[in-house]
């Protein structure tokens, strides 16, 4: 019989499910976007990226085969006999579940009608969620394209320019080759210095010797002159000891973000408000973690006052009084200019409001944001958590219609939230 | 190799090596070659838990098209599993040849020899003896087969896209237990020869269905219209052959993706008519291999307890109204029969003798090493289903130990009847109860294509005959879509019981269908 093999099969194939699972995935996009909508709703800022447990019901997911249903004759076997004899009856259950007490082709998952629960992974979480959403107006330096370039050391080359040249470095390598290089030619010489001064010191004897002894000493001197012409012979530096301080240009790309969340808290603002007004903070938080390693998030709250506050505060706090929007878009600009210069940091805006404002100060909002906000930010987003238009919307509508990437909505109910947030950021190829 | 028995035992260590493996497996083969195990040559494979699932999800086959039902199986399969709901099988046999048996890298020493044990001497000398194998599957083809079929749906995916091919596949998948020839030999699969004849089998039929849907009737004489010809002639049973043949609208593609179900179906209906006896022989073998092995010294005591341990877990089989009871465990009916089997042959009582006069005592008074009980298992195994094989081997002392008993549950009566228990009045009673319960043509409704209205609007009639008066279930109208979705035009259902009264009937307009 020939050699059996064991195969090992452990690197291979792996994920081969993956398609049938893609496929499933597929078919119950709908289940699985609904599922992913109720989650957004339902988590905060920080949290919201994880898997989520989709839950299908059972009947939706079933392949139907032709099987026996209730009802007619059948005759069941069972193991397990304890009290009965032939003939007795034994009462069937009632309310017409009568199932025969776990039939031969009763149902093969055996689990009843629960729904059929999954896990989304988080990278399909994801997917779903910004399924052909792609940031408008992307500055391009700020993703992988056309990364910032950075000069980076790099240890020492042999090539280099004279201003780059290591003095040290180069240094310790002539030494080095001195010694190398000189080091047969030194030991020769001390040998036959030894040897030299030990005829020296021998002068008797008679004139055979003392002649044939010169004559060696002669011959010594001579080529004690030969080394130490050859051990001065070695370059005291040559090109090959140069050592140039070496610098490389390695890509950054831009991955910082600093998203600004711009609430109005005045006493209009009721918590229904707030909270779709948080909704849409998530979504955008959310969606700038997919592109950048590190985002920053600012919060400013303002009334007829502005001020940075922490995201509990901003959320929870509650202010009463009268509303100066142009308060916080100064604020704003304060903390871009003081600690987020624009070309290191992407700079995004999310302001939420009622559309409130005091009817002065709306022109001066579209004024501040004109001419010294928007020049700076990557995009800003506004949505309007009211239906009435007031001044404030009419003067956005203004800007929006000169800057394309101010964008705004209004949105009324937490399920509009999302559709809103797919047209803010719909892909712009789709766009234009 | 040597078989010097007693000599130094195999090491009892958990962690198995490649080497070790292979010092094992000589062993078992060695020991099953004594017993004449005839098999396919075997081929052992390492894997991890994650390709065990994948293996699972799609049916057990390494290779298998692409389906979102198999990953539902996938996704349920991992969640039971990673929730430690579910140890993973054991083990993954494919009936192919060479014979195919997958090894979990999990699995100590002691599992991975109770595996080859079962699987590459159990099953794969069932694959190879059994009747109903060797006459319905190609061991030699089925991997061929299936690489081809992955590869045509993918091709069809590509061409006439994800949906539609799911759409049909969905409306096969529907019809796969009644898409199997019962009675006739198939012709062998094989890549080549698939190959070659698909592009002219496509031609030819496109041709012959349009042959009989002409749109323009030949002339036809007064006399000739008069004789309608029935059509099909008889009832057919295999609907997906008829579908594929006879369905006015599909395109060649779909008649080949129909074709591929259909042979896919056909693989595994060998499979689902011989649990109890395919796992029972697997088992039993594993239990005589592994001891045989322990007798001769081959095995440590470590490692005879833990597979024991799972041994006996695989064979418990919980009374009715226990919490894990869920029917019949097929591994313990089918063990606990072959067990006595080798025990009447060996041992036989006076009750054994009138039972099975024919084998009884065959092993009387020869030697042990003889195994002179060895011809009636292999006889046993090689020419019987489970429902022939309980019929025939079902014996008083499993029933009793079984405790086995049938409650008739009639749909007019009030109360449930137990019809026979294990006494001597209800032995043959209750096996031939058991008997039927393994039938699939009891257990699956009897469904056959009647007939097709060739001259008005085309519709498909399907004729369910009941079996014992039992209705047709309430996914009838789904499947009925289903069948609808791949003929194109109004199908209905009649069930009829056994008097030939119409007793429910179901029509599907295609407009239903989609």
């Amino acid at each position: 019989m020939t050699r059996q093999h064991i195969i090992d099969r452990r690197l291979a194939g792996k994920n081969k499910s993956i398609g049938n699972r893609e496929r499933f995935l597929r078919r119950y996009k709908t289940q699985v976007r609904e599922a992913v909508q109720r989650a957004i709703n339902g988590r905060s800022i920080r949290e919201l990226e994880k898997g989520e447990d989709i839950s299908i019901p059972k009947r939706d997911l079933s392949e139907p085969v032709f099987h026996h249903g209730e009802g007619g004759s059948r005759e069941v076997v069972h193991p397990g006999n304890r009290e009965y004899v032939r003939g007795d009856r034994i009462g069937k259950p009632q309310g017409g579940q009568g199932q025969g007490s776990g039939q031969g082709d009763a149902s093969d998952s055996g689990e009843g009608e629960d729904d059929f629960v999954f896990t989304l992974t988080k990278d399909e979480f994801m997917q779903v969620f910004f399924e052909d959403l792609a940031l408008p107006n992307l500055v391009r330096t700020a993703l992988a394209e056309v990364p910032e370039w950075k000069s980076q050391r790099a240890g020492y080359s042999s090539e280099g320019t004279p201003n780059n040249l290591h003095v040290v470095r180069s240094m310790r390598g002539a030494l080095g080759r001195r010694i190398a290089l000189g080091a047969s030619s030194r030991r020769e010489l001390h040998e036959l210095e030894t040897q030299l001064a030990a005829l020296r010191a021998a002068e008797s004897g008679d004139a055979a010797l003392a002649h044939e002894r010169s004559l060696e000493i002669e011959h010594l001197e001579a080529r004690i002159a030969h080394l130490k012409g050859r051990i001065q012979a070695i370059p005291y530096l040559d090109p090959i000891d140069l050592r140039y301080r070496s610098r490389i240009k390695v890509a950054v790309p831009t991955t910082q973000a600093v998203m600004f969340c711009v609430m109005d808290v005045s006493g209009s603002m009721d918590e229904q408000r707030k909270e779709l007004s948080k909704r849409f903070f998530i979504l955008l938080y959310l969606f700038l973690t997919r592109h950048y390693e590190k985002i920053d998030l600012v919060f400013i709250r303002h009334h007829t006052q502005a001020q940075e506050v922490s995201e509990q505060d901003f959320f929870h706090a509650t202010e009463t009084g009268g509303t100066v929007v142009s308060s916080a878009l100064m604020l704003l600009d304060q903390i871009i200019q003081a600690r987020y210069p624009s070309n290191e940091w992407n700079i995004y805006v999310a302001q939420a409001s009622d559309g409130d404002n005091w009817h002065h100060d709306s022109s001066r909002c579209s004024e501040i944001l004109a001419q010294k906000i928007l020049p700076l930010v990557r995009y800003f987003a506004y949505v309007q958590v009211a239906q009435t238009e007031q001044n404030l919307w009419d003067e956005y509508l203004t800007l929006s219609e000169q800057h394309r990437h101010f964008a705004m909505r209004k949105v009324l109910d937490a399920s509009q939230i999302y559709p809103v947030f797919r047209e803010l950021f719909k892909k712009e190829g789709v766009e234009a | 190799m040597s078989l010097s028995a007693l000599s130094k035992p195999l090491p009892g260590v958990s962690d198995w090596s490649f080497d070790l493996i292979e010092e094992y497996h000589d062993v078992i083969r060695a020991t099953a070659e004594r017993f004449q195990l005839d098999t396919y040559p075997n081929q052992l494979e390492i894997i991890t838990a994650e390709q065990m699932m994948d293996a699972y999800a799609s049916v057990g086959m390494p290779v298998n098209y692409r389906h979102w039902s198999y990953g539902k199986e996938f996704i349920a399969t991992e969640k039971n599993y990673r929730r430690g709901f579910m140890g993973l099988a054991y083990e993954i046999v494919i009936n192919a040849n060479p014979c195919i048996s997958y090894l979990m890298e999990e699995n100590t020493m002691a599992m991975q020899a109770l595996v080859i044990a079962h699987a590459a001497y159990g099953h794969n000398s069932f694959f190879k003896g059994n009747y109903l194998f060797r006459m319905w599957t190609d061991a030699g083809s089925i991997i061929d087969y299936l690489v081809y079929a992955k590869n045509y749906v993918a091709q069809c995916e590509a061409r006439h896209g994800v949906d539609t091919v799911e759409a049909l596949l969905d409306s096969c998948h529907a019809l796969m237990n009644h898409g199997v020839d019962r009675y006739r030999r198939p012709g062998k699969l094989s890549l080549d020869k698939e190959l070659a004849r698909r592009e002219e089998r496509e031609a030819y039929l496109q041709q012959q269905v349009n042959d009989l849907w002409r749109t323009l009737p030949r002339r036809t004489d007064k006399a000739e219209e008069d004789t309608v010809k029935r059509f099909p002639a008889e009832p057919q049973e295999n609907l997906l052959y008829f579908i594929e043949k006879h369905a006015p609208l599909l395109e060649p593609w779909q008649r080949e993706i129909v074709r591929i179900v259909r042979k896919v179906a056909q693989y595994f209906y060998p499979q689902r008519q011989t649990q109890v006896m395919n796992e029972g022989w697997a088992t039993f073998w594993h239990y005589n291999l592994l001891n045989t092995m322990y007798d001769d010294g081959w095995l440590t005591d470590g490692i005879m307890i833990e597979w024991l341990q799972s041994h006996t877990n695989v064979v418990y089989q919980p009374p009715v109204g226990h919490r894990a009871y869920s029917g019949l465990n097929p591994y313990a009916l089918g063990f606990a029969m072959y067990t006595d089997l080798k025990r009447i042959c060996e041992h036989p009582t006076p009750e054994d003798r009138a039972w099975f006069p024919d084998f009884a005592g065959s092993a009387e008074g020869q030697p042990k090493e003889a195994n002179a009980w060895l011809p009636t298992l292999d006889y046993a195994m090689r020419n019987f289903k489970d429902e022939s094989f309980i019929g025939q081997y079902l014996s008083p002392k499993v029933m009793r130990d079984f405790r086995l008993f049938a409650i008739r549950d009639d749909e007019a009566a009030s109360e449930y009847e137990v019809s026979a228990i294990h006494d001597d009045s209800g032995y043959r009673a209750l096996r031939e109860a058991l008997s039927h319960q393994y039938d699939l043509g009891s257990r699956e409704p009897n469904i056959q294509v009647w007939s097709v209205n060739l001259r008005g609007d085309r519709s498909l009639t399907l004729r369910h005959t009941q079996h014992n008066d039992r209705p047709l279930g309430e996914s009838t109208r789904e499947v009925l879509k289903h069948v609808t979705r791949l003929w194109g035009f109004p199908v209905h259902l009649h069930s009829l019981n056994l008097e030939g009264e119409v007793r429910q009937q179901w029509t599907v307009a295609p407009s239903e269908g989609t």
